[in-house]
């Protein structure tokens, strides 16, 4: 028994300390964030392994699910006999919600792994240590860029992915189904508000950014460096996001939208 | 000996260091000096410490106790900056090598230089190409790390290490994987840094020949002590059991080369299960990188 609560409080302890560890190293990442941008080519060769790469997998997903709203959503607004709000509702589905949720599920999978793996090997293989001998701050020339890269490209994921799936509720709807195509574009630009949807979402994507590059990059210097703790840490960055990014919508969401 | 006497002949001096990784003691109140423009050699078995002390003196590790003076200056009590600035003058090459792998063999030795200087990239080419030259590998210039050997990974991130044209070097196992020719040109190599450059040296290696045959002055370790220390002639001379056990090569003394454990037939005989297998002892990873060479 004295065991049990024993663990439970190395565990704990545990979680306070990594916590800190976080928090120390999140700081030490926007300090260095002025050093890249002195140097823009850092940045954007991350934009493009962090952000660009991911635009296949964003707008086929975004594809689909805007399809599934759209069917989906003409079922249940069809009895009511008002399918020409398709369009509101694939539009704010996806903009207040699906858009900033899935793409950051998507982007923690596709981009924070793929962080996670690169720096807990390059800890493996010694190579931030070397930098640290030849002077070189690897929080600045390794870890910042990719953290803004991530930062800057959720958003515009985020946004992508939105896009895309009206793209293809439009499809479904008018396309398939018969909805009025005027009707779709035309109720969705009247009924979508811009700053209680379109201004909340992106708050959402930029936040989920923000945690989500966070813990990806965290999880790779915080890794033990080894082949085993390397993958134990690339397994963790997709669990903690998925959850982070889970709890904060809602947290988001009562905040944002409690009042309406 | 006292840190004003010390510091004027030696480049680097380690006090009365003492360094702990969880209960294991690494090292227990060792002092050592390195004297300037000198090669001193650190030898030891497998696993005493040898790459821990390294990154002590580089400023990666802290010491429990004890202080390390490099150049005059406290490494543990620099500032971030400072410390940095002091790194530029010391290069270290990794056991690994430490090459990063995402640019090509040129691209890392061009980087320290990149970083630190602001020379032409015409001069940074032709200095780049000036050290893989004296590495041999001016025609692995394109290479990725990937494409390398570990032992030509090495000579790359020797290359790199003098890039900067430190004031000291500091090589961890430079001559292992290396073959009998390119060990006998990294031998010179070191050497002649060394005279015509006025570098001090520090050489980590289990390699008594080569070592013995390039290095100023040799310390032993094992087991957190210093056990022999002295001129190659003296250490080859040294009276120490553990000193000769070590030169020969002899598998059986008082350097044990076993992993500190309980008793053999206890462990074959009794296994055991922690309560919570989850609550790892701190411990755990030094057992799993225990490493028998
Ligand atoms: N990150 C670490 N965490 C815990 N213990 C470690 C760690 N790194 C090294 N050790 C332990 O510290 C001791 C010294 O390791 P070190 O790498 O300095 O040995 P070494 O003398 O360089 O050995 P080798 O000649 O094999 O390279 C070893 O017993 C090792 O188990
Ligand atoms: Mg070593």
């Amino acid at each position: 028994m004295m065991d049990f609560f024993r663990y439970l409080g190395a565990g704990t302890r545990k979680s306070f300390t990594k916590l800190g560890r976080a928090s120390y190293f999140l700081i030490s990442i926007l300090t260095g964030i002025g050093s890249v941008l002195v140097r823009p080519r850092l940045l954007l060769k991350q934009l493009h392994s962090v952000g660009v790469l991911s635009f296949l997998i964003i707008t086929i997903s975004g594809l689909f699910v805007g399809m599934v709203l759209g069917l989906q959503g003409f079922y249940i607004l069809s009895r009511f006999g008002a399918e020409e709000t398709l369009g509101v509702m694939v539009a704010a589905s996806l903009v207040r919600e699906l858009g900033p949720v899935v793409s950051a599920l998507l982007f923690a999978g596709r981009a924070g792994s793929a962080l996670t793996a690169e720096i807990g090997l390059m800890k493996a293989t010694e190579q931030l240590s070397g930098m640290e001998m030849m002077a070189i701050d690897p929080i600045k020339r390794i870890v910042s860029p990719r953290f803004l890269a991530g930062f800057l490209s959720m958003p515009l994921l985020a946004a992508l992915f939105s896009a895309v799936g009206i793209i293809g509720g439009q499809i479904v709807g008018s396309g398939l189904l018969g909805v009025d195509d005027g009707a779709y574009w035309s109720q969705m630009r009247a009924n979508l508000d811009f700053q209680g949807d379109i201004i909340n979402g992106i708050i959402k994507s930029v936040v989920f950014g923000f945690v989500t590059s966070w813990i990806a990059l965290f999880e790779g210097y915080d890794a033990i460096p080894t082949a085993e703790g390397v993958s134990r840490a690339t397994t963790r960055t997709v669990v903690n996001s998925a959850f982070s990014i889970l709890g904060l919508d809602f947290i988001l969401t009562a905040l944002m939208f409690g009042d309406n | 000996m006292d840190i004003f006497n010390s510091s004027q002949d030696s480049l680097v001096s380690v006090h009365n260091l003492t360094f702990s990784r969880g209960e294991k003691k690494i090292f227990d109140d060792i002092s050592l000096e390195f004297e300037r423009g000198k090669i001193t050699a650190i030898m030891g078995p497998s696993g005493t410490g040898k790459t821990t002390l390294l990154k002590i003196i580089g400023g990666q590790l802290f010491p429990n106790r004890g202080n390390v003076i490099v150049n005059g200056r406290n490494v543990h009590n620099l500032k971030r900056d400072e410390l940095y600035t002091l790194r530029r003058r010391m290069g270290m090459l990794f056991q690994s090598g430490a090459l990063l792998t995402d640019m090509t063999v040129f691209d890392n030795v061009a980087y320290p230089l990149r970083e630190h200087s602001h020379l032409p990239e015409s001069m940074i080419r032709s200095l780049v190409l000036m050290k893989l030259e004296a590495v041999g590998l001016r025609g692995a210039r394109d290479l990725m790390p990937n494409e390398l050997s570990g032992g030509m990974a090495r000579r790359v991130a020797l290359a790199r290490a003098i890039a900067l044209d430190p004031m000291m070097i500091m090589y961890d196992e430079p001559f292992t994987g290396q073959d009998p020719i390119s060990m006998g040109a990294l031998v010179l190599l070191i050497k002649s840094l060394n005279t015509t450059l006025n570098l001090t040296s520090i050489i980590v290696s289990h390699d008594v020949h080569e070592t013995a045959a390039i290095a100023d002055y040799i310390y032993v370790l094992s087991e957190g002590k210093v056990v022999g220390q002295g001129t190659p002639q003296e250490i080859q001379q040294s009276s120490s059991e553990w000193v000769q056990q070590f030169m020969n090569g002899a598998a059986d003394g008082p350097v044990h080369f076993h992993y500190p454990a309980k008793e053999y037939m206890d462990d074959l005989l009794h296994s055991e299960k922690p309560l919570f297998s989850r609550h790892r002892p701190s411990n755990d990873r030094t057992a799993k990188r225990r490493r028998y060479s």
